[in-house]
């Protein structure tokens, strides 16, 4: 009658989230393959030209930007949209009724997103070296660790938040788009914003985390980069957001389907077919 | 010893009162019903009892905690299945199995647990391509994965086929032998019928009977119908005064039907007449429950 340890357990539900995601193609073409198209067509329209007021190519510019797009969808709006639509079908409170702690839940949830984002941001990168002549600079490796799994843990923290928050699986979804979208743009995601930026858009970009993860990912693939070009303050940002975010996550989240009775359509749905 | 204890209940949502006060206690390796029609209160009450849903009043004891403080301890010894939920359209049968066996102490094994509620054919199948009955069972099956004391079954065969609910009749049963106290819910009489030690039938909030199933509103002795014809001329002579006489019908309604069908029998015999077409009529459950529940449903 022995428990199972909470290694056990964490790899258990790791394991079952990352399961359910690539079984899910919707979800994996949006997070490893969509990013990757536009990367692809970024540096095929722009052709793979040195972009003149950065100095670096196309390609040295949106290969680490897309993919921490890659990335971010990987974490934060993977974990909102699926997660809410697990509590819509009743499948939260399921798991609720069984000895699973909550916690390991989450990690498992947040371990599985974190993975998923390594092999979108490997298959940018692998695409980029190959086909593109992306530049790596080995020196900066530890810089881009540290910056990238701070940066997922933030967002996979703020996906649970999202999760938390949302009315339904479909509120999710428009709440993750509409949030990442915009902010992609003003964050220098898929441009890089323009110096006439009005003060208060870029008082946006700055207020939100996505700016903070993406400069210094995309500053260590330049060559200027060097090992002391990471900003702690960047850094220290992202711990913020993640840590808030995971705490109000926790203290707001509901196991319970939006009725609160249950997650009617299944069980409708099971008794008409029967 | 008591499994479960309840003590007025009470659970309000805004001004009405899904559960009004209610008291019930179930036994170690008892199976107990909650019979009732839609809106009675049997699933806030289950999932009050599963710790799901804060109580307004009442004290409440399953297993010796109190369910609303959700200790990992307690969720580890009960097996739920709810009215409503739903698995991972995307697992296979056999991974949802493990993949929730895995978080209990003590677990069922797989295969057995796939051939006890009768999946054994789909095992490799995706979630999403059962059938609403077969999913149901495998909603059954992760309920009991992690071998429980008790088990809470909140309708568990609506929606299956007779055959199907036959069978998950027989699993109940099975379990229930191997000492698992259980707790269901049912609109059926006769499920409740043939799996219930014990039966509350729940109204409005209220439990407005309990009792074994043959025991239930008093069934076992009242209301027995004693029924025969007669020639209208010895209706006069009969030794006992009949509830109703209608040309040559006569109708008895007593408790003490053994005693009135003797007085009866010996009448008739002495005097060499018939009692044609005599019956000896019980109300059935299903009366039981329509009068209790006032035929209505909410
Ligand atoms: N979350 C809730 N908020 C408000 N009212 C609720 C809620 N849950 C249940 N009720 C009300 O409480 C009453 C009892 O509901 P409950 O689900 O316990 O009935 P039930 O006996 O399980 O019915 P059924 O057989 O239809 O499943 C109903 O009138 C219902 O509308
Ligand atoms: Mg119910």
């Amino acid at each position: 009658m022995k428990r199972p340890s909470a290694f056990a357990l964490v790899a258990n539900q790791t394991r079952y989230e990352w399961r359910i995601f690539w079984r899910t193609p919707i979800s994996a073409f949006f997070t490893i393959f969509f990013p990757l198209l536009i990367f692809v067509v970024f540096s095929l329209v722009f052709g793979n030209e040195r972009i003149d007021y950065l100095g670096i190519t196309t390609a040295q510019f949106y290969a680490p930007s897309l993919a921490v797009f890659s990335a971010v969808s990987a974490t934060y709006t993977n974990i909102s949209i699926s997660t809410a639509y697990q509590r819509d079908e009743g499948i939260l409170k399921r798991v609720r009724g069984t000895p699973l702690p909550a916690w390991i839940y989450f990690v498992g949830k947040i371990l599985s997103s974190i993975a998923i984002a390594v092999i979108g941001t490997l298959i940018m990168i692998g695409v980029g070296i190959v086909f593109f002549g992306l530049q790596v600079y080995p020196e900066t490796i530890p810089t881009l660790l540290v910056v990238f799994f701070v940066g997922v843990a933030a967002f996979a923290a703020l996906g649970l938040l999202v999760a938390a928050l949302a009315p339904s699986g479909p509120g999710a979804t428009a709440i993750a788009n509409a949030t990442l979208l915009p902010l992609a743009f003003v964050s220098g995601v898929f441009i890089i914003p323009s110096e006439d930026m009005p003060t208060w858009l870029n008082a946006v970009a700055n207020f939100f985390p996505l700016k903070h993860f993406v400069e210094p990912f995309v500053a260590a693939f330049s060559p200027a980069a060097t090992r002391s070009s990471f900003s702690w303050l960047d850094l220290g940002y992202l711990v913020l957001w993640g840590v808030v975010s995971l705490i109000l996550a926790i203290r707001s989240f509901r196991w319970e389907p939006p009725t609160g009775g249950g997650g009617g359509r299944s069980r409708r749905a099971s008794a008409k077919s029967a | 010893m008591a499994v479960v204890t309840v003590a007025n209940l009470t659970k309000r949502y805004g001004d009405s009162e899904a559960v009004a006060g209610i008291d019930f206690t179930i036994e170690e390796g008892e199976v107990f019903a909650l019979l009732g029609p839609n809106g009675a209160g049997k699933t806030t009450t289950v999932e009050i009892l599963e710790g799901y849903r804060d109580r307004t009043a009442g004290d409440v004891d399953v297993l010796g905690y109190d369910p609303a403080g959700n200790a990992r301890a307690f969720k580890e010894q009960i097996g739920v299945v709810l009215q409503e939920s739903s698995v991972e359209r995307d697992l296979t049968v056999r991974e949802a199995i493990d993949t929730y066996g895995r978080v209990y102490p003590k677990r069922l094994v797989t295969g057995d647990l796939i051939d006890i509620v009768g999946l054994g054919e789909k095992a490799d199948a995706r979630v999403k391509t059962l059938s609403g009955g077969q999913k149901r069972r495998l909603e059954v099956a992760l309920g009991i994965v992690g071998d429980p004391d008790l088990i809470f079954l909140d309708e568990p065969t609506t929606g299956f086929d007779p055959s199907a609910r036959r069978q998950a009749w027989e699993m109940i049963s099975n379990l229930s032998t191997l000492g698992k106290t259980i707790l269901l819910t049912t609109h059926y009489m006769d499920e409740a019928q043939n799996l219930a030690d014990r039966v509350a039938v729940i109204n409005n909030g209220l439990i407005v009977a309990e009792g074994t199933p043959d025991t239930l509103g008093g069934r076992e002795t009242a209301h027995t119908t004693i029924r025969f014809s007669l020639a209208e001329a010895s209706i006069g002579d009969l030794p006992l005064a009949p509830t109703l006489v209608e040309g040559p019908v006569v109708e008895y309604r007593t408790d003490e039907p053994t005693a009135v069908l003797h007085t009866l029998t010996g009448w008739a015999v002495g005097r060499r007449v018939a009692l044609e077409g005599l019956t000896v009529a019980r109300p059935s459950l299903e009366d039981v429950y329509l009068e209790l529940t006032d035929g209505e449903e909410r």
